[in-house]
């Protein structure tokens, strides 16, 4: 099966552009945002390992090692498509316009799970899989809407073993919806390999029994995250439905903060051989082979990046105290009497007038 | 100003395609999906016609896949249409259970309003029927403990058909169960025309002073059978038909049983857990002083339905109503 899916590559790892088919639409604008943006997620991550280091973040799932593949597949967005990321997706979220206030529901705030005004991007999915039938309803929205929005879906390797993987790449594929389920194939379901995860070699295989189009592109080239993600995207908004698209990466550090990877992974080693493979590396080395590289801009950004990461570090640690009416005050449109006389119990409760 | 409104007779199951179908001739948005609810019309016949009339865009079939389905419908509801999804059985609602209290019942709150999900469920439940195994749930007890999903239930054509309506309009999830049992047992006048039944109110079905028995769905046939029979013995009971499960009708429970001092609920659901605690605790709340004698429950057991053989045992009967009617009247 390797064979059928062979991992797609536009750029290799010196930095070589090998499939020169995308070449004309190659140009300064372009890769200057990829490298803004890639080293801006991996600061950001950093810093937010850092701030829960600190104790000031709570529980944070990092995804160094992932930025070319996030990065890439949500700039091949249009502006008014869907996202439905995990919890692992802030680079891919950020990148398609979501405020950093996202580091804000690592702190156990609601906030963190707004979507920016008119940006239809939903908050971090917790439970595994769970968001891939709602990503091909929303689709199959669009479909009935004749609408030109396309959905993205974001999902892990482990998360292919779940019944609502299948079930939502099943109704994509039954009702052609404009959906393109992104997997990270980041060789890890906490500590459970792909290895033992599954007996099929590859995750773009999976789409054969939905007769969809499944590629296997590698993850951390961000010109194949990229272009190929927008290809997917295009087929869904032609008509011509879903695709999966498996992006073979890795994630240099734990499942979470809360997770030690020695326990299960020869952490080091690996680590070592992948930074190889680094995505921002790779794209460094392009930009230096083809006359893209300048190093007073790189430094430029790099500044102009610290201060807009403080900057979200300030708004995360000046938020006011979270709202005790917010307990109450979303469930439903209007709330039930239940709802009413609880809110009413505990303020007064808190007011001390019992 | 008096309307005179055109009426037909319906049967339960009548008036629920009645209500989809005013539904989808109003708003474009409605869809009606699940599995076989196409040509074939749903296995009760719940949709029958309604792909022939709005076609297959509106109405449709989908795999074989609770939770594709309810997974499916929550991305359409918060993506402008509201859809109608049709489970086959409550009893069937497990694999999808994940979807409607992960996603369906929180989309709302963890997201502070910016993403809702405007979505209906209907699931025909209960026993009575002789139907196999795990077709004859009626686990409401599990959907009025989650947070974020209304829950009706209907035990007459008229309701029926305004309930969903009000369902289909209602911008938070619903689940509508249908009493299976009825769907064809009981007929009576539906209006031609629109109209909705607020969810959240109750309904007297009968009026007496005795003794207020509390009873939905198919329990509410076996709730006036029992109340008729109390009556030649010269007891008189209101009877109670909630309607609405989630948000329960706390200012009917509470009029009536101040009045009649004494209280009998009727489920058919297990007792442990069960809806008929719910209504014990608002009684306790708003009516305790009012109390002559503690209140009744008349409930399946805590078992899951019998095989059919010995269903019967494990529903309530209207001897078994009348019994806990004597016992709260003779305390
Ligand atoms: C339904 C469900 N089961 C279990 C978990 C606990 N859990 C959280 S992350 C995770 C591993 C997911 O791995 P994968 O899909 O590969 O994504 P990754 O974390 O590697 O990005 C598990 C088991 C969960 N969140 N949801």
């Amino acid at each position: 099966m390797q064979e059928e899916f062979p991992m797609i590559q536009i750029m290799d790892q010196n930095g070589k552009i090998t499939d020169t088919s995308y070449i004309d639409q190659i140009d300064k604008s372009l890769v200057q945002q990829f490298y803004r943006q890639l080293i801006c997620m991996r600061a950001f991550d950093q810093k937010a390992i850092n701030l829960q280091r600190q104790g000031r973040l709570g529980t944070y799932p990092g995804f160094e090692g992932q930025e070319a593949a996030q990065v890439g597949s949500a700039l091949a967005l249009e502006e008014d498509d869907w996202m439905l990321p995990t919890y692992r997706d802030h680079a891919a979220s950020i990148t398609f316009g979501k405020s950093y206030n996202i580091l804000s529901s690592w702190n156990g705030r609601v906030e963190g799970n707004l979507p920016p005004k008119g940006k239809n991007i939903l908050p971090p999915s917790v439970p595994i899989a769970t968001q891939l039938p709602i990503a091909a309803g929303i689709a199959m929205a669009n479909k009935y809407k004749n609408s030109s929005q396309a959905v993205i879906a974001y999902f892990g390797d482990g998360a292919t073993s779940e019944g609502d993987f299948h079930e939502g790449l099943n109704f994509a594929s039954v009702f052609q919806a404009p959906v393109v389920f992104f997997n990270q194939n980041n060789q890890y379901a906490i500590s459970t390999p792909i290895w033992k995860q599954m007996h099929s070699e590859t995750i773009a295989q999976k789409s054969i029994a939905y007769e969809i189009p499944g590629i296997r592109i590698d993850g951390n080239d961000i010109f194949a995250a990229y272009f190929e993600t927008k290809k997917a995207l295009e087929r869904a908004r032609n008509g011509e439905g879903p695709s999966l698209i498996e992006a073979v990466t890795w994630r240099y550090g734990a499942h979470t903060t809360a997770d030690d990877p020695t326990k299960y992974r020869n952490q080091k080693e690996e680590n070592e051989k992948r930074r190889q493979n680094d995505p921002v590396t790779r794209l460094e080395r392009f930009m230096k082979a083809y006359g893209f590289w300048d190093e007073k801009l790189a430094e430029q950004i790099k500044g102009e990046i610290k201060e807009e990461i403080d900057g979200a570090v300030k708004v995360l640690e000046t938020m006011p105290p979270a709202n005790v009416n917010d307990i109450y005050d979303y469930m439903f449109e209007k709330p039930t009497w239940t709802l009413e006389q609880q809110k009413e119990e505990y303020i007064n409760h808190l007011r001390g007038e019992r | 100003m008096i309307t005179i409104s055109k009426t037909k007779q319906l049967t339960l199951i009548q008036a629920i395609t009645d209500g989809m179908r005013t539904m989808l001739e109003e708003k474009e948005e409605v869809v009606v999906l699940g599995e076989d609810v196409g040509k074939n019309g749903g296995v009760f016949r719940a949709t029958d016609g309604l792909q022939e009339e709005f076609g297959e865009k509106r109405v449709f079939d989908t795999p074989l896949s609770e939770a594709g389905i309810i997974g499916s419908s929550i991305g359409m509801a918060m993506n402008g249409l509201l859809p109608v999804a049709e489970i086959q059985f409550l009893g069937f609602i497990y694999p999808a259970y994940e979807q409607i209290m992960t996603h369906a019942t929180r989309m709302r709150y963890r997201t502070k309003g910016s993403f809702t999900v405007p979505l209906v469920i209907r699931a025909p439940y209960g026993a009575g029927v002789r139907a196999p195994e795990i077709h004859s749930d009626s686990m409401e007890a599990l959907f009025t403990h989650m947070p974020g999903i209304k829950v009706v239930c209907p035990s007459n054509p008229y309701d029926a058909k305004g309930l969903l309506i009000s369902a289909i309009e209602d911008p938070d999830p619903v689940l509508f169960l249908e009493p299976l049992r009825l769907y064809r047992a009981v007929r009576g006048e539906v209006p031609e025309e629109k109209y909705e039944i607020e969810i959240g109110k109750g309904k007297y079905l009968r009026e007496g002073d005795d003794a207020t028995v509390i009873a939905w769905g198919a329990m509410v046939p076996v709730a006036m059978k029992a109340a008729e029979q109390a009556a030649d013995k010269g007891i008189s009971c209101d009877v109670i038909d909630l309607r609405t499960l989630y948000p329960i009708d706390k200012a009917i429970i509470a009029e009536s049983v101040k009045k009649t001092g004494r209280c009998v609920v009727v489920h058919e659901a297990p007792a442990t857990g069960g809806l008929g605690n719910d209504i014990i605790s608002i009684v306790n709340d708003t009516s305790f002083l009012y109390m002559k004698s503690p209140i009744e429950r008349v409930t399946g057991a805590d078992v899951h339905v019998p095989f059919w053989a010995l269903e019967e045992h494990n529903i309530p009967t209207p001897a078994r109503v009348t019994d806990a009617i004597y016992k709260v009247i003779h305390f």
